[in-house]
């Protein structure tokens, strides 16, 4: 029967996971990039585990003439919430190392693709509540108009393109969920041919 | 019979072909066929160069773009810009002072860029005032003015603003000789000989760029036209062109065109610093106004000076010496290695060049001819390196490629000519449409110049353009003189009339920390305000001052009640924006000042004294988003004694109380 301990190799694989979440909590997750013929050199919306960042005011300045409403970090609970499991999925990665159980990474890797999941879904409904709740006193109202960001990809908003794609922070947490998959899949012998 | 003169009038009207033929051909060919190609920047591409160009009587400077030559920005400088409300503003009046009071307008002929090392550095650039005489200093961060200083014992400021090669100094040489400040002026103007002196002031730049008149150096009346730093190893001595050595005080064109040979005067300024250290200099009451802008206030101060320190050059031995220079000399300038110094008498027939070398010889062995007023004359062989030959008719300004060519303007014959530095030899000459002033070559008086392009500014354009009744278009021309010929590649019109201008590559200028917009956060000014939150109206007695924001697309407040005949409104408005290019305007109807421009972050004051009862609109003039002409307000004007209450709103249309 085979031991049920990880090797070697996927516990350095573990630690550089750790590594990876610590990183995303210091650079930008998601990036929503506007271009429109007045702005040639574009806007930028980032989103960070614990703050928005980018051209925040100037986007701001924009969106009353929609009637969209302005963002500000301290009205999403989210931002206090994400470090926190940031951090908490750094402490776990650490953990395995040391548990060094195969389930173990199998259990954290489904917990991952959950919370990932339900993150997405938590930017869909910002997205969409932004992009339909607008003031009916707005300058500018386009009948069946809504303004809401695409999930991920490229959609054209009156005289703005917008093109939502991972940040640097988004590619560190795919390479965190890229490491687990290759763990488990590892650990499991899941494409090793039967002999 | 009839054969013969049939034959005749063939004959005649074939010779008169012939002659017709033999004319020169007009100036339109003189452009050949990949001129277009040189002169094309594409539309969204940028150009190689940008070009400050004088505004000469506009009083303001100029940026175009070269190769392209399109016109980018006009900086307000001598004179008012109703346009960018600068002297109409309460911000911007100051620096319009001088020790005549508020001056208006005035005549802006020299730009000249700071240096390092010689070189063109893209800090700053300097331009003078003809009229009244002072220096400006703009900062290419922002492209305005920063700082403007008066010359006391001035009138002319001519020969100004050349510079330093570590811009140490910026000079200015009287034009007009005149009584001394602090001398009793009202004198008989026939005692010119006994009671005119010229001044040349030694403005000192600071770090910071921050200007100061360290010396100035009484002279002998004369009339001091254009000047240039020594460079290289002449670095320590300045350069003058002086006419009017006759001393006369009328009459000029003649009176002051009979002597064979006027001077160029060599300074030697570490000499004057050393007489300074010594305690030498005297310092003298006088009047001058210092004016500074100050960017974290967006506000200008004024201050009076009132005193100088002189230096005498008759006393001081060893500071001035004369170089004999024939004609009336105008252009004064000095090659790229330092070496050479080229003095164009403008009714001369040939073009002298001095060496710097020889001059120092010169002095050290005492080869003088004599003394003019109590400064030494150098004999004009000993200072000699030679002189070019039938160059032209009318030489007056001469700049440099850095491959050893020098080339100069001729008015009365038109045209650039070409010639080589130490053989003397002419190269090449080329037509300028018309008469042909001041030259510019990127860096083209410093010590790496940028020997791509030449630019004419030319003084009479005739049939150049379409006419324009009696006032035709200013014009100057850039010829490509990357080649062995000089060949002319664009005409474009200028502002005012264009004197001398400077040349620095675009990235240079481009990538120096330019400023995108003010940081409302730094900004200090006394009635900044910075949210809407803050805005407020303020009666104190007469006086009225509006606290007022603006951001796309509504002033706050934008009604405004209360205001009585008598008052005298400040309106002190605060662009909130914080992007590039988003300024607002500010106008009122009846004011009899200007508009307001401001620039995001900045803030900026309008006087406004209402001149009757009733209501005045106001609103943004520059056209700032999609609902700009949506960005207006009111005032209500009450009569002196009404009892309407100071009120002010934003957004709140509040029903008029019904009449029963």
């Amino acid at each position: 029967m085979k031991t049920q301990k990880i090797s070697l190799l996927s516990k350095a694989l573990l630690l550089i996971v750790s590594a990876l979440f610590v990183g995303s909590l210091f650079v930008p997750m998601w990036r929503i990039e506007l271009q429109a013929p007045q702005y040639p050199e574009g806007l930028v919306l980032q989103l960070f585990a614990n703050k928005i960042g980018g051209d925040v005011a100037i986007i701001n300045g924009l969106n009353h003439y929609i009637g969209m409403a302005t963002l500000h970090t301290e009205n999403f609970p989210e931002f206090k919430i994400l470090p926190i499991v940031f951090g908490l999925f750094a402490v776990v990665s650490l953990a395995l190392i040391f548990i060094g159980k195969r389930k173990g990474v199998k259990l954290f890797l489904i917990t991952y693709i959950v919370f990932i999941l339900l993150a997405a879904v938590d930017f869909y409904r910002w997205n969409y509540q932004y992009g339909h709740n607008l003031d009916p006193d707005a300058a500018i109202k386009v009948p069946g108009m809504s303004y809401q960001p695409p999930l991920i990809g490229y959609k054209q908003l009156l005289n703005f393109g917008a093109y939502s794609i991972p940040d640097t922070g988004g590619w560190l947490m795919t390479g965190a969920a890229v490491l687990l998959l290759f763990i488990v899949v590892k650990e499991y012998h899941l494409f090793q041919k039967k002999e | 019979m009839k054969n013969k003169f049939v034959k005749a009038v063939f004959t005649i009207a074939m010779g008169c072909a012939l002659l017709t033929s033999c004319k020169p051909k007009n100036s339109g060919d003189a452009v050949s066929g990949d001129a277009a190609q040189k002169a094309y920047v594409a539309p969204g591409k940028y150009d190689e160069f940008y070009n400050f160009v004088s505004g000469g009587f506009s009083g303001q400077m100029s940026v175009y773009g070269l190769p392209s030559g399109r016109l980018f920005r006009v900086i307000p400088v001598f004179s008012v810009d109703p346009e960018k409300g600068y002297g109409y503003n309460e911000e911007t009046k100051p620096m319009l002072n001088t020790s005549h009071g508020f001056v208006p307008w005035d005549d802006l002929h020299h730009t000249e860029m700071s240096q390092t090392n010689g070189e063109v550095d893209g800090r700053w650039v300097f331009g003078n005032a003809n009229n009244t005489p002072r220096i400006a200093r703009i900062d290419l961060k922002t492209f305005t003015t920063k700082e403007i200083i008066e010359l006391p014992n001035s009138a002319g400021n001519h020969s100004s603003p050349f510079i330093t090669e570590n811009t140490e100094y910026v000079v200015a040489g009287t034009r007009f000789s005149v009584p001394a400040d602090n001398s009793n002026g009202d004198v008989p103007i026939n005692t010119y000989k006994q009671n005119f002196k010229g001044h040349l002031s030694f403005v000192k730049v600071g770090k910071e760029g921050q200007m100061d008149i360290a010396f100035q150096i009484q002279c002998p009346g004369v009339n001091f036209d254009l000047s240039h730093a020594g460079k290289g190893k002449s670095h320590g001595w300045f350069f003058f062109s002086c006419y009017n050595t006759e001393q006369a005080n009328t009459l000029l064109e003649v009176n002051a065109s009979q002597k064979d040979k006027d001077f160029i005067m060599a300074v030697n300024w570490k000499k004057a610093e050393e007489y300074i250290k010594a305690g030498k200099g005297k310092l003298t009451p006088t009047k001058y106004a210092h004016n500074v802008y100050n960017e974290s206030t967006h506000t200008a101060t004024s201050e009076i000076k009132t005193q100088v320190l002189i230096l005498d050059s008759k006393e001081l031995k060893d500071i001035c010496y004369m170089i004999p220079c024939p004609k009336s000399p105008h252009g004064c300038d000095v090659d790229p290695t330092g070496e050479y110094i080229v003095g164009s008498g403008k009714l001369a027939a040939l073009i002298p060049v001095f060496s710097f070398d020889k001059l120092m010889n010169a002095i050290k062995n005492k080869q003088f001819e004599g003394e003019y007023d109590g400064i030494p004359v150098v004999k004009y062989e000993a200072a000699l390196h030679g002189e070019v030959q039938k160059p032209g008719l009318g030489p007056l300004h001469t700049e440099f490629d850095g491959k050893g060519n020098a080339y100069t303007t001729f008015f009365v014959s038109s045209e650039v000519v070409k010639w080589d530095i130490k053989s003397l030899k002419v190269l090449d000459r080329v037509p300028t449409y018309y008469s042909v002033g001041h030259l510019c070559i990127p860096g083209g008086d410093t010590r790496k110049p940028f020997g791509k392009y030449l630019i004419a500014y030319n003084k009479i354009t005739k049939d150049r353009y379409l006419p324009t009744g009696p006032e035709l278009a200013q014009s100057a021309q850039i010829y490509d003189i990357s080649g062995d010929k000089m060949q002319l590649i664009l005409d474009f019109p200028t502002i005012g009339e264009p004197h001398y201008a400077q040349a620095a590559p675009a990235d240079l200028i481009r990538n120096n920390g330019q400023i995108k917009f003010y940081k409302l956060d730094d900004n200090k000014h006394p009635f900044v305000t910075k949210g809407e939150k803050e805005t407020k109206v303020v009666r104190n007695g007469k006086r009225i001052d509006v606290y007022m924001t603006c951001i796309r697309s509504h002033f706050s407040p934008d009604n405004i009640e209360g205001i009585k005949m008598g008052d005298e409104v400040y309106f002190h408005i605060t662009n909130l924006e914080q992007d590039w290019d988003v300024p607002h305007g500010f106008a009122i109807k009846g004011a009899a000042t200007a508009e307001l421009l401001i620039m995001p972050g900045e803030t900026a004051t309008l006087k406004w004294n209402p001149d009757r009862v009733g209501m005045f609109p106001f609103y943004c003039t520059d056209f700032c988003s999609a609902l700009h002409q949506e960005m207006q307000g009111y005032i209500r004007v009450s009569p002196a004694g009404s009892s309407v209450p100071i009120t002010y709103s934003l957004g709140t249309n509040l029903p008029a109380p019904d009449k029963k």
